[in-house]
């Protein structure tokens, strides 16, 4: 059992079929218990008073909107490379919720920002890469939408992912080196010992699992929808011919 | 290759205003700009850097509509798909060419509207220098986000989605470039990124454009 049976449709369909309940209900349960104990279980933080319990929403949609771009960049990838219908739409349907996930994290963060740095927006560089992110979210979203052809829009959005990515990486050092930042550094890193106090730290990482898992179910669930369409299509095509 | 490049040229400059079209356009973006924030000269000097820069961005993508889909409607594009120069080559030349319409006419008059943003004369040099490493980058760029959009009906607006995005580096390190060199600080660290952006640009891009291009006309 290879990860490859997984490109015939079929046999994804049936995996992730199966599968689904059991994520779903594993992501709403990591959820609850992640975002119950983070907002009204923890102390509050000496100087940020309650606000700091926006984390448990702002890290993990943050985390996964940039990590939602990447499930495209990879779908693409083995698009181009093995032309497996499956990754096409894998990517295709990560790209909503990764736009989602990076509206999310942008209003979280000015939720938060108002309070702690007296500012709703600043031209912070990752405030600035989380807009460019948002666009270019955006023209991939609308390249999909507006190409008639599955297979001729598979191959141009994947070639759009590819050069986007480049591009996007670029702006974020170039905004960067643009402007200094107002933004803390990174806090969370698998090499240290103690990122955060425990106290935030349990619950967040808690969160962060249910939001992943809530993004898995989320791909799944479109990436189905995807295939169905495909296969209607597909029907109404035999139909008109016959 | 030349001979393309001269039928391009050729082209822009008989089918009625794509050669003038996009630098009326700069012009009239910067003529408006003292309308909307005041002639202050401190302020227009400020913001006479981004000013120029993004109207230069503005006016190379008006034009880029018309890289491709003229020659993709009459059938040029697939002649030059199939003929003995790869279409990677032609994409290039292409992009040259829309350079040559809309990137070097700005260059040549930017420096005049300069002064009527009473833009700073230490910064002149540097806008001159910024503009012409980066408005080929802005070409080539273009034509790659004109190359996915040209099999559509009406993808002008969706261009300007696609591609907009992907001129923020170019931008930043081009108006770094100016801005820097006003302040009289070093402007090398964002000139060699400039032309890094451009060169890799130009050495990578139309391979994508090419490929997108393939895609297309299957």
């Amino acid at each position: 059992m290879s990860i490859w049976d997984h490109a015939n449709p079929k046999k994804f369909m049936s995996f992730s079929g199966f599968i689904l309940p059991y994520i779903s209900i594993l992501s709403m349960g990591l959820l609850s218990w992640g975002l119950i104990w983070g907002f009204f279980f923890t102390p509050d933080e000496v100087r940020q008073g309650s606000t700091v319990k926006i984390i448990y929403l702002h890290v993990p949609t943050a985390l996964l909107a940039i990590n939602g771009w990447f499930v495209m960049l990879v779908g693409s990838l083995i698009w181009l490379v093995r032309r497996h219908h499956v990754s096409a739409l894998i990517a295709k349907a990560a790209a909503p919720v990764g736009l989602t996930m990076t509206i999310i994290a942008i209003l979280t963060g000015a939720i938060w920002g108002q309070p702690m740095w007296g500012t709703f927006w600043a031209w912070d560089p990752r405030l600035t890469s989380f807009l460019i992110l948002f666009l270019f979210y955006l023209g991939y979203i609308s390249l999909w939408k507006t190409i008639q052809n599955p297979e001729k829009a598979a191959d141009l959005t994947a070639l759009l992912c590819i050069v986007g990515t480049v591009f996007a990486i670029l702006s974020r050092y170039a905004v960067n080196f643009w402007n200094q930042g107002l933004h803390q550094g990174a806090s969370l890193s698998l090499d240290k010992t103690e990122n955060i106090s425990n106290i935030f730290y349990i619950p967040l990482i808690i969160s962060i699992a249910g939001f992943l898992t809530l993004f898995l179910t989320l791909v799944l669930v479109r990436t189905r929808t995807e295939i169905r369409l495909r296969r209607l299509s597909n029907l109404h095509l035999i139909e008109s011919r016959s | 290759m030349i001979s393309l490049l001269k039928r391009d040229l050729l082209v822009a400059s008989r089918s009625g205003g794509a050669l003038t079209l996009s630098i009326s356009f700069f012009l009239i973006m910067i003529v408006l700009v003292p309308f909307g924030v005041g002639e202050d000269p401190l302020i227009l000097g400020a913001i006479a850097t981004g000013i120029i820069w993004v109207a230069a961005l503005l006016s190379c993508l008006l034009t880029l509509d018309r890289v491709f889909q003229l020659d993709f409607e009459d059938g040029t594009l697939e002649l030059l798909a199939t003929a003995p120069v790869p279409i990677e080559a032609a994409a290039l030349v292409k992009a040259f060419s829309h350079w040559l319409t809309t990137g070097l006419p700005i260059i040549i008059v930017s420096p005049g509207l300069g002064l009527l943003l009473n833009l700073p004369e230490g910064g002149m040099m540097w806008l001159i220098i910024s503009l012409t490493i980066g408005t080929p980058a802005l070409s080539i760029i273009g034509s790659f986000g004109a190359a996915l959009t040209v099999g559509l009906k009406r993808g002008g607006l969706l261009l300007s989605l696609l591609v907009l995005p992907l001129y923020i580096p170019t931008l930043i390190f081009g108006a770094a470039v100016v801005n820097r060199g006003l302040l009289g600080l070093s402007v090398a660290t964002p000139l060699i990124f400039l032309t890094a952006v451009s060169a890799l640009s130009v050495a990578l891009l139309p391979l994508a454009t090419g490929y997108a291009l393939k895609i297309n006309l299957k």
